[in-house]
């Protein structure tokens, strides 16, 4: 670009990435300050912000395969139905066929793994629309979930109930209720895996070779092509990232709820998808951050959070906040872009 | 007699016929009485027709009339609104609340049933007014504008009417997804004729197809050749939410009530897999309105062929998902091309044996 123009507005200076992740941070600290100052009651005690995070562990988690995929250009609705079909099957193996935890585990990477590989060939090498793919994917996942069982039931196996009920407590964020008794905050283990996972994937997506092509496919496929890279292997790795992160997140989900059900998880990959653009993911691809992505899941947590507190109770004021809040971002986002690309002309 | 394969095989309407012939294989295996209509009377006393083609024209239509309005909304913008079962619940609260007068049982009518009607087509027509500006003047991918309806779409319906289910008194209210007296033919299908002729009207009559097409092949342009691609989109998604008014009314017709989260669940799958079982494609551009007619009926023959093999229906998802893979497999430019390369050459073949 003109390097001696030193009238460049100040969308240009920043890049899209960092513009869009800026507004995310700036955005979750007002909400979450403004809870504390306006609402206070739970939001002043820490245990407040962990279970948001135990909540969304799952969220979290699926949020970044669903960055990855959208950084690379494509889409991926089949989460949901991934994650509820991997909680079914787990529940089922553990108390209907005498199953144990190692092998739960693995029937739900083995699930994620194989919708990956199905809709990644289908997206990558057969060029069909992902996002018909992973509709037809979700509906797939939803409908066998209760081809699997089709009443929902809670597991009553010993080893997974120790697991499930396991506790991380964190020092010297506790507080001390009214009768004096001093409560530990504390994380389910599954907050711990999804944390390791965003660190992981952030440094996958900023520092490797792999991660880096995703952004650049998602960029501008041409000139990814005439880059040298296999673009088409690309595309494939994101969808097979994502499902398998799917089928991970299944897990977690399963581990925080301890049952399984047809309905489960009804809706998330709406909220992975808000929580990805919420985050400064851009829908044309090419543009995203995976720390700007947990941002995305703790800010649309919250606002779920404030909006119960405030009385608006009824499940529908939910469906309809967050749907406010994704138009909202992707306004923001079509505009900020347009704007840009007038500021580079 | 000499068929051309390459011809047969791009022929738009190959896979439909052959998806019926199928299907129509199938029962006749199956079970033949499948194709058996009977004359008898219902319960309000009426002979009317039943049987299982019976359901699949019935059911069918409103499927079909969706189709009408997702063609359109696919060749234009290249994408699907997939908020089409969510603004069928829109519309439909909002018809009970002005024929019910925001009571939950009232004893009369508190407004006439064509203004009741209007409201839905109104409330409809500005679903598409909000998903088409997000995908028309935003440029947001039209599946993604439309997610935003289709998570809150339930909500705001039950919003409406206070989450009450208002029940309509009058029984005239039920002809519309029901039968007329006196006739034995299912009301739908004539409302679904109707719509199919004021469509075909309008695609012979205006430039509105032509011009469709020409920005779902090419928008740039299609904008040098002076159309506004702009409301060229948006008009397709305004008459899609007219389509789903009058779908609305059948799906709430057939209760005289409504249930929010139910109503017209998965719908939208249903209205695409039409319009890609129609052989349009699914990316924008050319488009044959017969084709996904034809489509929706075939895929409620698909669903009254599964119910019929005493498929769950919270299972049935799962294999219309491979049914919609198997479509889309076929009609991914990449296998056509290897599919034309192939029979091309065993036609090389044969003229060398020659």
């Amino acid at each position: 670009m003109n390097q001696e123009n030193k009238k460049q507005s100040i969308f240009t200076k920043v890049s899209d990435t960092n513009l869009l992740l800026v507004i995310t941070i700036v955005i979750f600290f007002v909400m979450y300050i403004g809870a504390i100052l306006f609402q206070g009651g739970a939001f002043t005690k820490p245990q407040m912000f962990f279970n948001i995070l135990n909540a969304n562990a799952a969220l979290i988690i699926t949020s970044c395969g669903m960055s990855i995929v959208m950084i690379s250009g494509g889409i991926d609705i089949s989460v949901g139905g991934v994650v509820a079909l991997v909680s079914m099957c787990c529940a089922v193996h553990l108390d209907m066929h005498g199953g144990n935890i190692f092998t739960s585990m693995l029937i739900a990477l083995g699930i994620g793994l194989a919708f990956g590989l199905v809709q990644g060939f289908l997206v990558a090498y057969l060029d069909i629309q992902p996002f018909i793919v992973s509709l037809a994917g979700m509906f797939f996942a939803r409908g066998m979930t209760t081809i699997v069982n089709t009443k929902p039931f809670n597991v009553e196996n010993a080893a997974f109930k120790a697991l499930m009920e396991t506790r991380i407590y964190i020092p010297g964020m506790g507080t001390v209720n009214k009768k004096g008794i001093y409560v530990p905050a504390y994380v389910e283990p599954g907050v711990l895996v999804a944390l390791a996972l965003v660190i992981v994937l952030f440094i996958v997506l900023r520092w490797t070779k792999t991660g880096r092509s995703f952004y650049a496919v998602g960029g501008n496929r041409q000139s990814a092509l005439m880059l040298g890279i296999n673009v088409k292997r690309t595309r494939f790795i994101s969808h097979v990232i994502c499902s398998s992160l799917a089928g991970i997140a299944g897990y977690v989900y399963f581990l925080h709820v301890g049952s399984g059900s047809a309905s489960h998880a009804l809706g998330m990959e709406m909220n992975a998808i808000a929580s990805s653009i919420i985050g400064g993911t851009m829908l044309s691809g090419g543009v995203g951050n995976i720390a700007g992505t947990l941002f995305g899941v703790l800010s649309l947590s919250t606002i779920q959070n404030i909006v119960s507190n405030a009385g608006l109770d009824q499940a529908w004021w939910t469906g309809i906040t967050i749907a406010a809040m994704l138009c909202l971002f992707l306004v923001i986002q079509s505009v900020v872009m347009a704007q840009k690309k007038r500021a580079l002309k | 007699m000499k068929i051309d394969i390459k011809k047969l095989l791009s022929n738009q309407l190959l896979i439909p016929i052959t998806a019926l012939v199928i299907l129509c294989l199938v029962n006749l295996v199956n079970d033949a009485s499948f194709f058996t209509i009977k004359l008898a009377p219902n319960n309000e006393g009426y002979n009317v027709f039943s049987g299982p083609l019976i359901t699949i024209l019935d059911y069918g239509s409103e499927l079909a009339i969706l189709a009408i309005g997702m063609t359109l909304v696919t060749a234009a913008s290249g994408g699907q609104d997939i908020s089409v079962g969510a603004t069928i619940a829109i519309a439909g609260s909002a018809m009970l609340r002005v024929l019910c007068g925001g009571v939950s049982k009232p004893e009369a009518l508190a407004a006439p049933i064509i203004v009741g009607f209007l409201v839905a087509c109104i409330v409809g027509m500005l679903c598409g007014v909000f998903n088409g500006l997000l995908v028309s003047i935003f440029r947001i991918q039209p599946m993604i504008a439309t997610l935003i309806l289709f998570t809150a779409g339930r909500s705001i319906a039950a919003w409406i009417n206070n989450n009450e289910l208002p029940i309509v008194p009058d029984p005239k209210f039920k002809y519309f997804g029901g039968f007329i007296p006196g006739i034995p033919i299912p009301t739908t299908t004539f409302i679904a004729i109707a719509c199919i002729v004021v469509a075909a009207l309008l695609l012979k009559f205006t430039n509105l197809g032509l011009y469709t097409q020409a920005v779902g092949i090419n928008e740039s342009s299609s904008r040098l050749n002076g159309i506004n691609p702009t409301f060229i989109k948006f008009l397709s998604f305004v008459i899609l939410g007219l389509c789903v008014a009058v779908a609305a009314l059948i799906k709430v017709s057939r209760l005289a009530t409504i249930n929010y989260s139910v109503i017209a669940k998965d719908i939208e799958m249903d209205a695409i897999l039409a319009v890609a079982l129609g052989g349009n494609a699914l990316s924008g551009g050319k488009f044959n309105m017969w084709g996904s007619i034809l489509g929706a009926y075939i895929i409620q023959f698909l669903t009254t062929t599964l119910y019929k093999f005493q498929v769950d229906a919270a299972a049935l998802p799962a294999y219309k998902a491979v049914v919609v893979i198997i479509l889309v497999v076929f009609s991914s430019p990449v296998v056509r091309e290897k599919l034309s390369a192939l029979s091309s050459k065993k036609k090389a073949a044969a003229k060398g044996v020659a």
